[in-house]
């Protein structure tokens, strides 16, 4: 029962990563924009809340949990934005391919965090484990609720945040008009275009907000999940990948996302809690990308127009074109 | 929105299509763009790791080129990384994205190693060589070819398919490793588990792979440019239209294709498993198959100019090696900020920015000033709008 | 009552690369007026429009609203002029519903609310008698529905300015009225619409002022109640015209390909071909006249092995098999040639599917040949040679015969098309609006070529769209009104409002049919 508990709570608390990842790309997907550059994003995301923190714990005497929080979130928020910011400049108005730019945000955003991960050090250490405490500050309540308060209650901040983020972020698609202009301009610029939407500025903002939220999955997976660094960030990079395999799953859908989420990390974590050989478990961690290949051929199988993929996603715009 | 109705200021720059460069204007451009490339990368050295540009320089060259053994090195990491790049070529003139190659690579390898670890030391060498090569080449073919038949048949997401496919190949990989390894180590060693197999080589251990990417280059370039297959391929991909319209069987030219794509990604595989790492790892591609992409987009698929792109990312990578770093991730932000700038260049040789002109002022052009905060990389002649008078 | 002017088009110069699309154009529109935008194929209407609507930026002059100069730099800018564009090519997002189409770009600053957008789209419906549910996802609708869709985007935009691009192409007659009706009454409501189209009994019955262009450049602009078609034809291409496209006699013809009972039914699952049954006979032009989509594509692609068949039967006679018959039906075009079939089609979308514009003239002339020989290599030879040829022999308009063909203008593409097409030595020869978008001097050497393969004893069938042509080439015109066959003239006694009554899918001697 024990294990039970901690697996799913674990499970909810790696999701976290995955939701960020996912919610994000999904954003910018929406756009029409096929951001293969979520694991580079998802590690500047994590080192700048990283450089955040550390700042903040080195300036001040007495760290404030709220402040501390509040600070590192932006900072990631910043760096994986800026880093959306250079994608978008290179495949909004320079018109760069897609995947190449993508792959390319990976190689730099993966080398460049850990750069400053190097840069960093030992002090760094310190800062997030100080952090870290305040981001998994968790509900008052939930310690006088048994297991129903372990499995709904026991997490941080961001495991809600994340929840939250996904909720808005379908109901920006589904209620808003904003949310209907982006979907117009990942399923047909030109008609979008035509309707006086301004698509440099959609394309834009959804890769530079899309990538500012999947950096927060970098920075829950430090922060919250593990509470220290990632060595190599080679997980980070790897579970960026699976955020981007786990937005073909929940097909675009956030809201699928937080339910998605949580099987992906579950499937991902499980190894840890069965007692089987290491073989067995790469078997295991490749279950994600297998039914992510199968939802992805059931649905192009099934045509059903509302599940595919956005119709102009991975291609660019140009309006003079003839 | 704020001045509804009186906004007659004119737009700055429009941009537009353009056609009208020489190979000479496209080649400067280019040239020009990897000179200010490398500069901004010598100042990014400067700046990061305290090492001055023409230093830096100095040591890309020398950590590429600075012995003989370095130059070897470095002419088999090109290419391997080429022969990936012309993997990638046939499906991407025809506008199949894959970007799986990395797991196609990685499943040549597991398929030579499977040869390797079941029959080494039982079947003579020559048998497992071969056998290394069919298994290898079929195990690329399959990682291939299946994204292929789904977009052939449901026109399923390639990009996305090939994607995956490359996860799925490193935990293969991964399972094998903890299946066959059972020192718990998790490294699988070519003396210890792989019975010792290696390719003989051919005057020293690099030749191999050089020669397998000459050749490569060499009947990649005739089949597209000579073959019926290459022509439908692409037709295909200029135009599934009018590749029906004119009797290609649509299907089997993109399956066919990707059998071919995965061949050689897997033909790759064997090599660095059976010829040059001796094993193989879920790092034996070492992200050479997204890299690989790079290379044949920037060297816009044609096998030459791919040698050209192909050796650019190689010598940032060795040469980086030179700079003795505790931090070896500053390699990969100067070669991701190199290649920005490269495809970034591409689009002042497709587009121009037309200034918009004031007044009646017909002609002169040349009176205007191309604002320099938007075109940095712009050489002179890129400017203007000499469309126009056309 | 002075009138006042609600646009005003100055200088306007658009440029593609080196074609002219437009040129010096000048153009007056009033308020509570219909103007008529007349003009051929690629006079450069449409571009002239979209740089009203802020699809394109013009090169060179000015364009005022209301008298004030305006910068459209987007079609946004179009909105805040209360501009709105119908487009010929309906710009809706496949997977929307209606509503969400018809709220995409508006109401800024208030709430969005989907039902509230679908309450006031039902109410426009309703007051201009358009069916439409909101609901609907549009690639669940049909053109007709989807065209609803697109007029009431505009008029739920509540725009002053309304331009029409070609709105009738797709339209029967009687929604043809229907849509009439509705700008008659905007107009009497003051608004100022623009109306492209090159059909004449259009303008006539519906415009008050008729502008015209040639060749992108602007020709003049003259009241409706003062002109006639005479006058309209003359300022449209330059001098009156007399067609006088030869027509020999038909030299023995024997049947060539019959079709008999042809159901088609497209991916939409809508039926569009129905009992359709015809011949084409050797040594005869066979026309085919219709209002466009009433199922002229699908017909030919269906013989051409493009097109799955529900059922009936397509079935070839091969004359150098003493006229074997040959089942067509349910075959690849690799098939179809594989029996021998000598069968050569000009498709409608050159560059899409007739042919490759990334590629020169040489690739292209290999599409159709290129499997010869057991070779597994290309031969380039004959191709270049053949290029050459064309090149030569019918004047194509290019730097060489490496040159891409998407470079070159319209005419020559459609030379190097249909050259390449008689090259094989056809015995049918298909083609689809052969002449739309061309020169009165392309179109002349495409009539002559199809002419003259019809003297060789080829059996031709070529749709068209321009009902005099038609008159002046055909042998026999077979007529398609909504996917059903309404009838089969001679070419050379048929009166031209027959065939446009027929078009409409009535008889002849129904009273229905208003314009023909």
């Amino acid at each position: 029962m024990n294990a039970l508990i901690t697996f799913i709570t674990s499970s909810v608390r790696l999701g976290t990563t995955f939701l960020f990842g996912s919610t994000g790309e999904t954003i910018t997907e929406k756009a029409g924009h096929l951001n293969l550059g979520t694991p580079g994003v998802l590690c500047v995301g994590a080192v700048s809340g990283v450089l955040g923190a550390t700042f903040y714990v080195g300036a001040v005497s007495e760290v404030n949990g709220l402040l501390a929080v509040f600070i590192t979130i932006l900072c990631a928020l910043v760096g994986a934005g800026l880093l959306g910011l250079l994608y978008s400049f290179l495949t909004v108005s320079l018109r760069s391919n897609q995947n190449v730019t993508g792959l390319m945000i990976t190689t730099f955003g993966v080398g460049l965090a850990k750069f400053v991960k190097g840069e960093l050090g030992t002090d760094a250490d310190a800062a997030i484990s100080k952090v870290a405490s305040c981001f998994r500050h968790s509900l008052p309540f939930a310690e006088h609720m048994g297991w129903f308060g372990e499995i709904f209650f026991s997490y941080g901040i961001l495991v809600y945040l994340a929840i939250l983020t996904a909720l808005l972020t379908s109901f920006f698609f589904k209620r808003t008009r904003a949310g209907l202009h982006l979907r117009a301009v990942g399923e047909n610029p030109a008609t979008a275009d035509a309707a006086g939407i301004n698509i440099t500025r959609y394309r834009y903002l959804s890769t530079i907000i899309g990538c500012a939220v999947s950096g927060l999955g970098g920075l829950s997976f430090i922060f919250d999940y593990v509470g220290g660094w990632d060595s190599g960030l080679v997980s980070t990079e790897a579970l960026g990948w699976l955020a981007v395999a786990l937005v073909i799953f929940t097909l675009w859908n956030p809201n699928l996302g937080i339910l998605g989420s949580v099987l992906f990390s579950a499937l991902y974590i499980l190894p840890n809690y069965l007692n089987v050989g290491f073989a067995v478990r790469d078997l295991i961690s490749g279950v994600p990308y297998l039914v992510t290949i199968i939802v992805l051929v059931i649905t192009s199988m099934r045509k059903k127009r509302e599940n595919q993929p956005p119709a102009n996603l991975g291609l660019n715009y140009f309006r003079e074109e003839r | 929105m704020r001045n509804t109705e009186k906004i007659v200021h004119e737009p700055l720059f429009h941009i537009a299509k353009r056609d009208d460069l020489v190979w000479w204007q496209r080649l400067l451009i280019r040239a020009a763009t990897v000179v200010v490339a490398f500069l901004f990368a010598g100042m990014l050295s400067w700046t990061l790791i305290g090492v001055d540009p023409f230093t830096f320089l100095g040591k890309l060259f020398v950590g590429t080129f600075g012995t003989e053994r370095r130059t070897w090195i470095s002419l088999r990491d090109l290419a391997v990384l080429l022969s990936i790049a012309l993997a990638l070529v046939p499906a991407f003139k025809m506008k199949f994205w894959n970007i799986g190659a990395e797991g196609q690579v990685l499943m040549g390898g597991l398929g030579a190693a499977i040869c390797m670890y079941y029959l080494g030391g039982t079947a003579p060498d020559v048998v497992v060589y071969l056998l290394m090569l069919v298994v290898g080449i079929l195990f690329g073919v399959v990682w291939g070819v299946l994204p292929a038949i789904c977009k052939a048949v449901w026109r399923t997401n390639e990009t996305l398919f090939t994607l995956m496919m490359n996860y799925l190949a490193m935990q293969l990989i991964s399972f094998f490793t903890d299946i066959w390894v059972k020192d718990g180590s998790g490294v699988m060693k070519n003396e210890t588990h792989l019975h010792g197999i290696k390719f003989p080589e051919l005057g020293n251990v690099y030749v191999l792979p050089i020669l397998v990417a000459v050749v490569l280059a060499v009947l990649l370039f005739v089949y597209l440019k000579y073959s019926k297959q290459g022509y439908e391929l692409s037709v295909v991909g200029e135009s599934e239209n009018t590749a029906r319209y004119v009797g290609i069987n649509v299907k089997k030219v993109i399956i066919r294709t990707m059998i071919i794509s995965g061949a050689v990604c897997g033909l790759v595989g064997v090599l660095l498993t059976g010829a040059i790492n001796g094993t193989v790892t879920t790092e034996t591609a070492g992200g050479q198959g997204f890299t690989a992409i790079i290379v044949a987009w920037v060297g816009k698929f044609n096998p030459l100019f791919m040698v050209l792109s192909a050796f650019l990312i190689v010598f940032m990578d060795r040469g980086t090696n030179e700079l003795n770093l505790t931090n070896d991730a500053f390699a990969s932000i100067v070669t991701a900020v190199v290649v920005f700038f490269i495809i970034g260049c591409e689009f002042f040789l497709s587009y121009q920015i037309k200034f918009r002109r004031r007044a009646k002022g017909k002609a002169n052009d040349g009176a205007q000033d191309p604002p320099a905060a938007e075109t940095p990389e712009l050489p002179p002649e890129a400017g203007g709008a000499k469309e126009v008078q056309a | 009552m002075e009138r006042k002017i609600a646009l005003e088009l100055k200088g306007i110069c658009k440029y593609f690369g080196s074609v002219v699309a437009n040129k010096d154009v000048d153009l007056t529109v009033y308020d509570g007026e219909i103007l008529a935008v007349l003009g051929e194929n690629g006079s450069g209407k449409t571009t002239l429009m979209n740089m009203i609507a802020g699809i394109y930026f013009p090169d060179e002059g000015k364009i005022f609203i209301g008298g004030e100069e305006a910068v459209i730099r987007s079609p946004k800018d179009a909105f805040r002029y209360r501009i709105g564009m119908i487009h010929q090519h309906f710009k809706l997002v496949d997977v929307f519903t209606a509503g969400e189409n018809i709220a995409l770009g508006n109401g800024k600053g208030k709430r969005y609310s989907l039902s509230a957008v679908n309450e006031q789209v039902r109410a426009i419906a309703a007051r201009y008698g358009f069916r439409i549910d909101p609901r609907k996802k549009v690639y669940e609708m049909s053109v007709s529905e989807k065209q609803t869709v697109e007029i009431v985007k505009v008029l739920y935009r509540g725009a002053d300015i309304l331009i029409l691009d070609e709105p009738t192409a797709v339209l029967t007659p009687q929604e043809t009225e229907k849509l009439f009706a509705v700008l008659r009454r905007m107009r009497d409501d003051g608004k100022c619409i623009i109306i492209i189209t090159h059909k004449l009994h259009e303008v006539l019955s519906l415009s008050d002022r008729v502008a015209v262009l040639r060749k992108g450049e602007y020709i003049g602009t003259v009241n409706t109640a003062e002109t006639d078609e005479a006058q309209l034809t003359e300022m449209m291409v330059g001098k009156k015209v007399e067609l006088n496209i030869g027509r020999a006699e038909p030299k023995d013809p024997v049947d060539r390909i019959v079709v008999s009972h042809l159901d088609i039914t497209n991916r939409e699952g809508v039926k569009v071909l129905d009992d359709v049954s015809f011949t084409i006979r050797s040594g005869e032009i066979l026309g085919v006249a219709g209002i466009a989509g009433s199922g002229q594509r699908e017909l030919l692609e269906a013989i051409a092995g493009l097109q799955k068949v529900q059922s009936g039967d397509i079935l070839y006679y091969d004359p150098q098999q003493g006229g074997k018959q040959v089942d067509l039906r349910d075959k690849t075009p690799l098939q179809i040639r594989d029996l021998g079939v000598r069968l050569s089609f000009v498709p409608e979308d050159r560059l899409g599917m007739g042919l490759v514009g990334n590629m020169d003239i040489i690739d292209n002339m290999m599409l159709r040949s290129y499997r010869k020989g057991r070779s597994v290599f290309l031969d380039r030879k004959d191709p270049a040679k053949l290029a050459e040829h064309i090149i030569e022999s019918l004047e194509v308009v290019t730097p060489s015969a490496h040159t891409p063909v998407r470079k070159l203008s319209g005419g020559n593409v459609q030379k190097v098309l249909v050259a390449r097409e008689i090259a094989s030595s056809p015995t049918v020869l298909m083609a689809a609006y052969p002449v739309r978008g061309l020169d009165i001097n392309s179109s002349y050497m495409i009539y002559n070529i199809l002419n003259q393969q019809k003297q060789d004893g080829v059996a031709v069938l070529f749709v068209g769209e321009d009902l005099d042509v038609l008159l002046e080439l055909c042998d026999r015109i077979l007529v398609i009104g909504g996917g059903r066959v309404t009838g089969i003239l001679d070419g050379r006694t048929a009166k031209k409002e027959e065939i446009g009554l027929l078009m409409t899918g009535s008889k002849p001697d129904g009273k229905e049919a208003a314009n023909a």
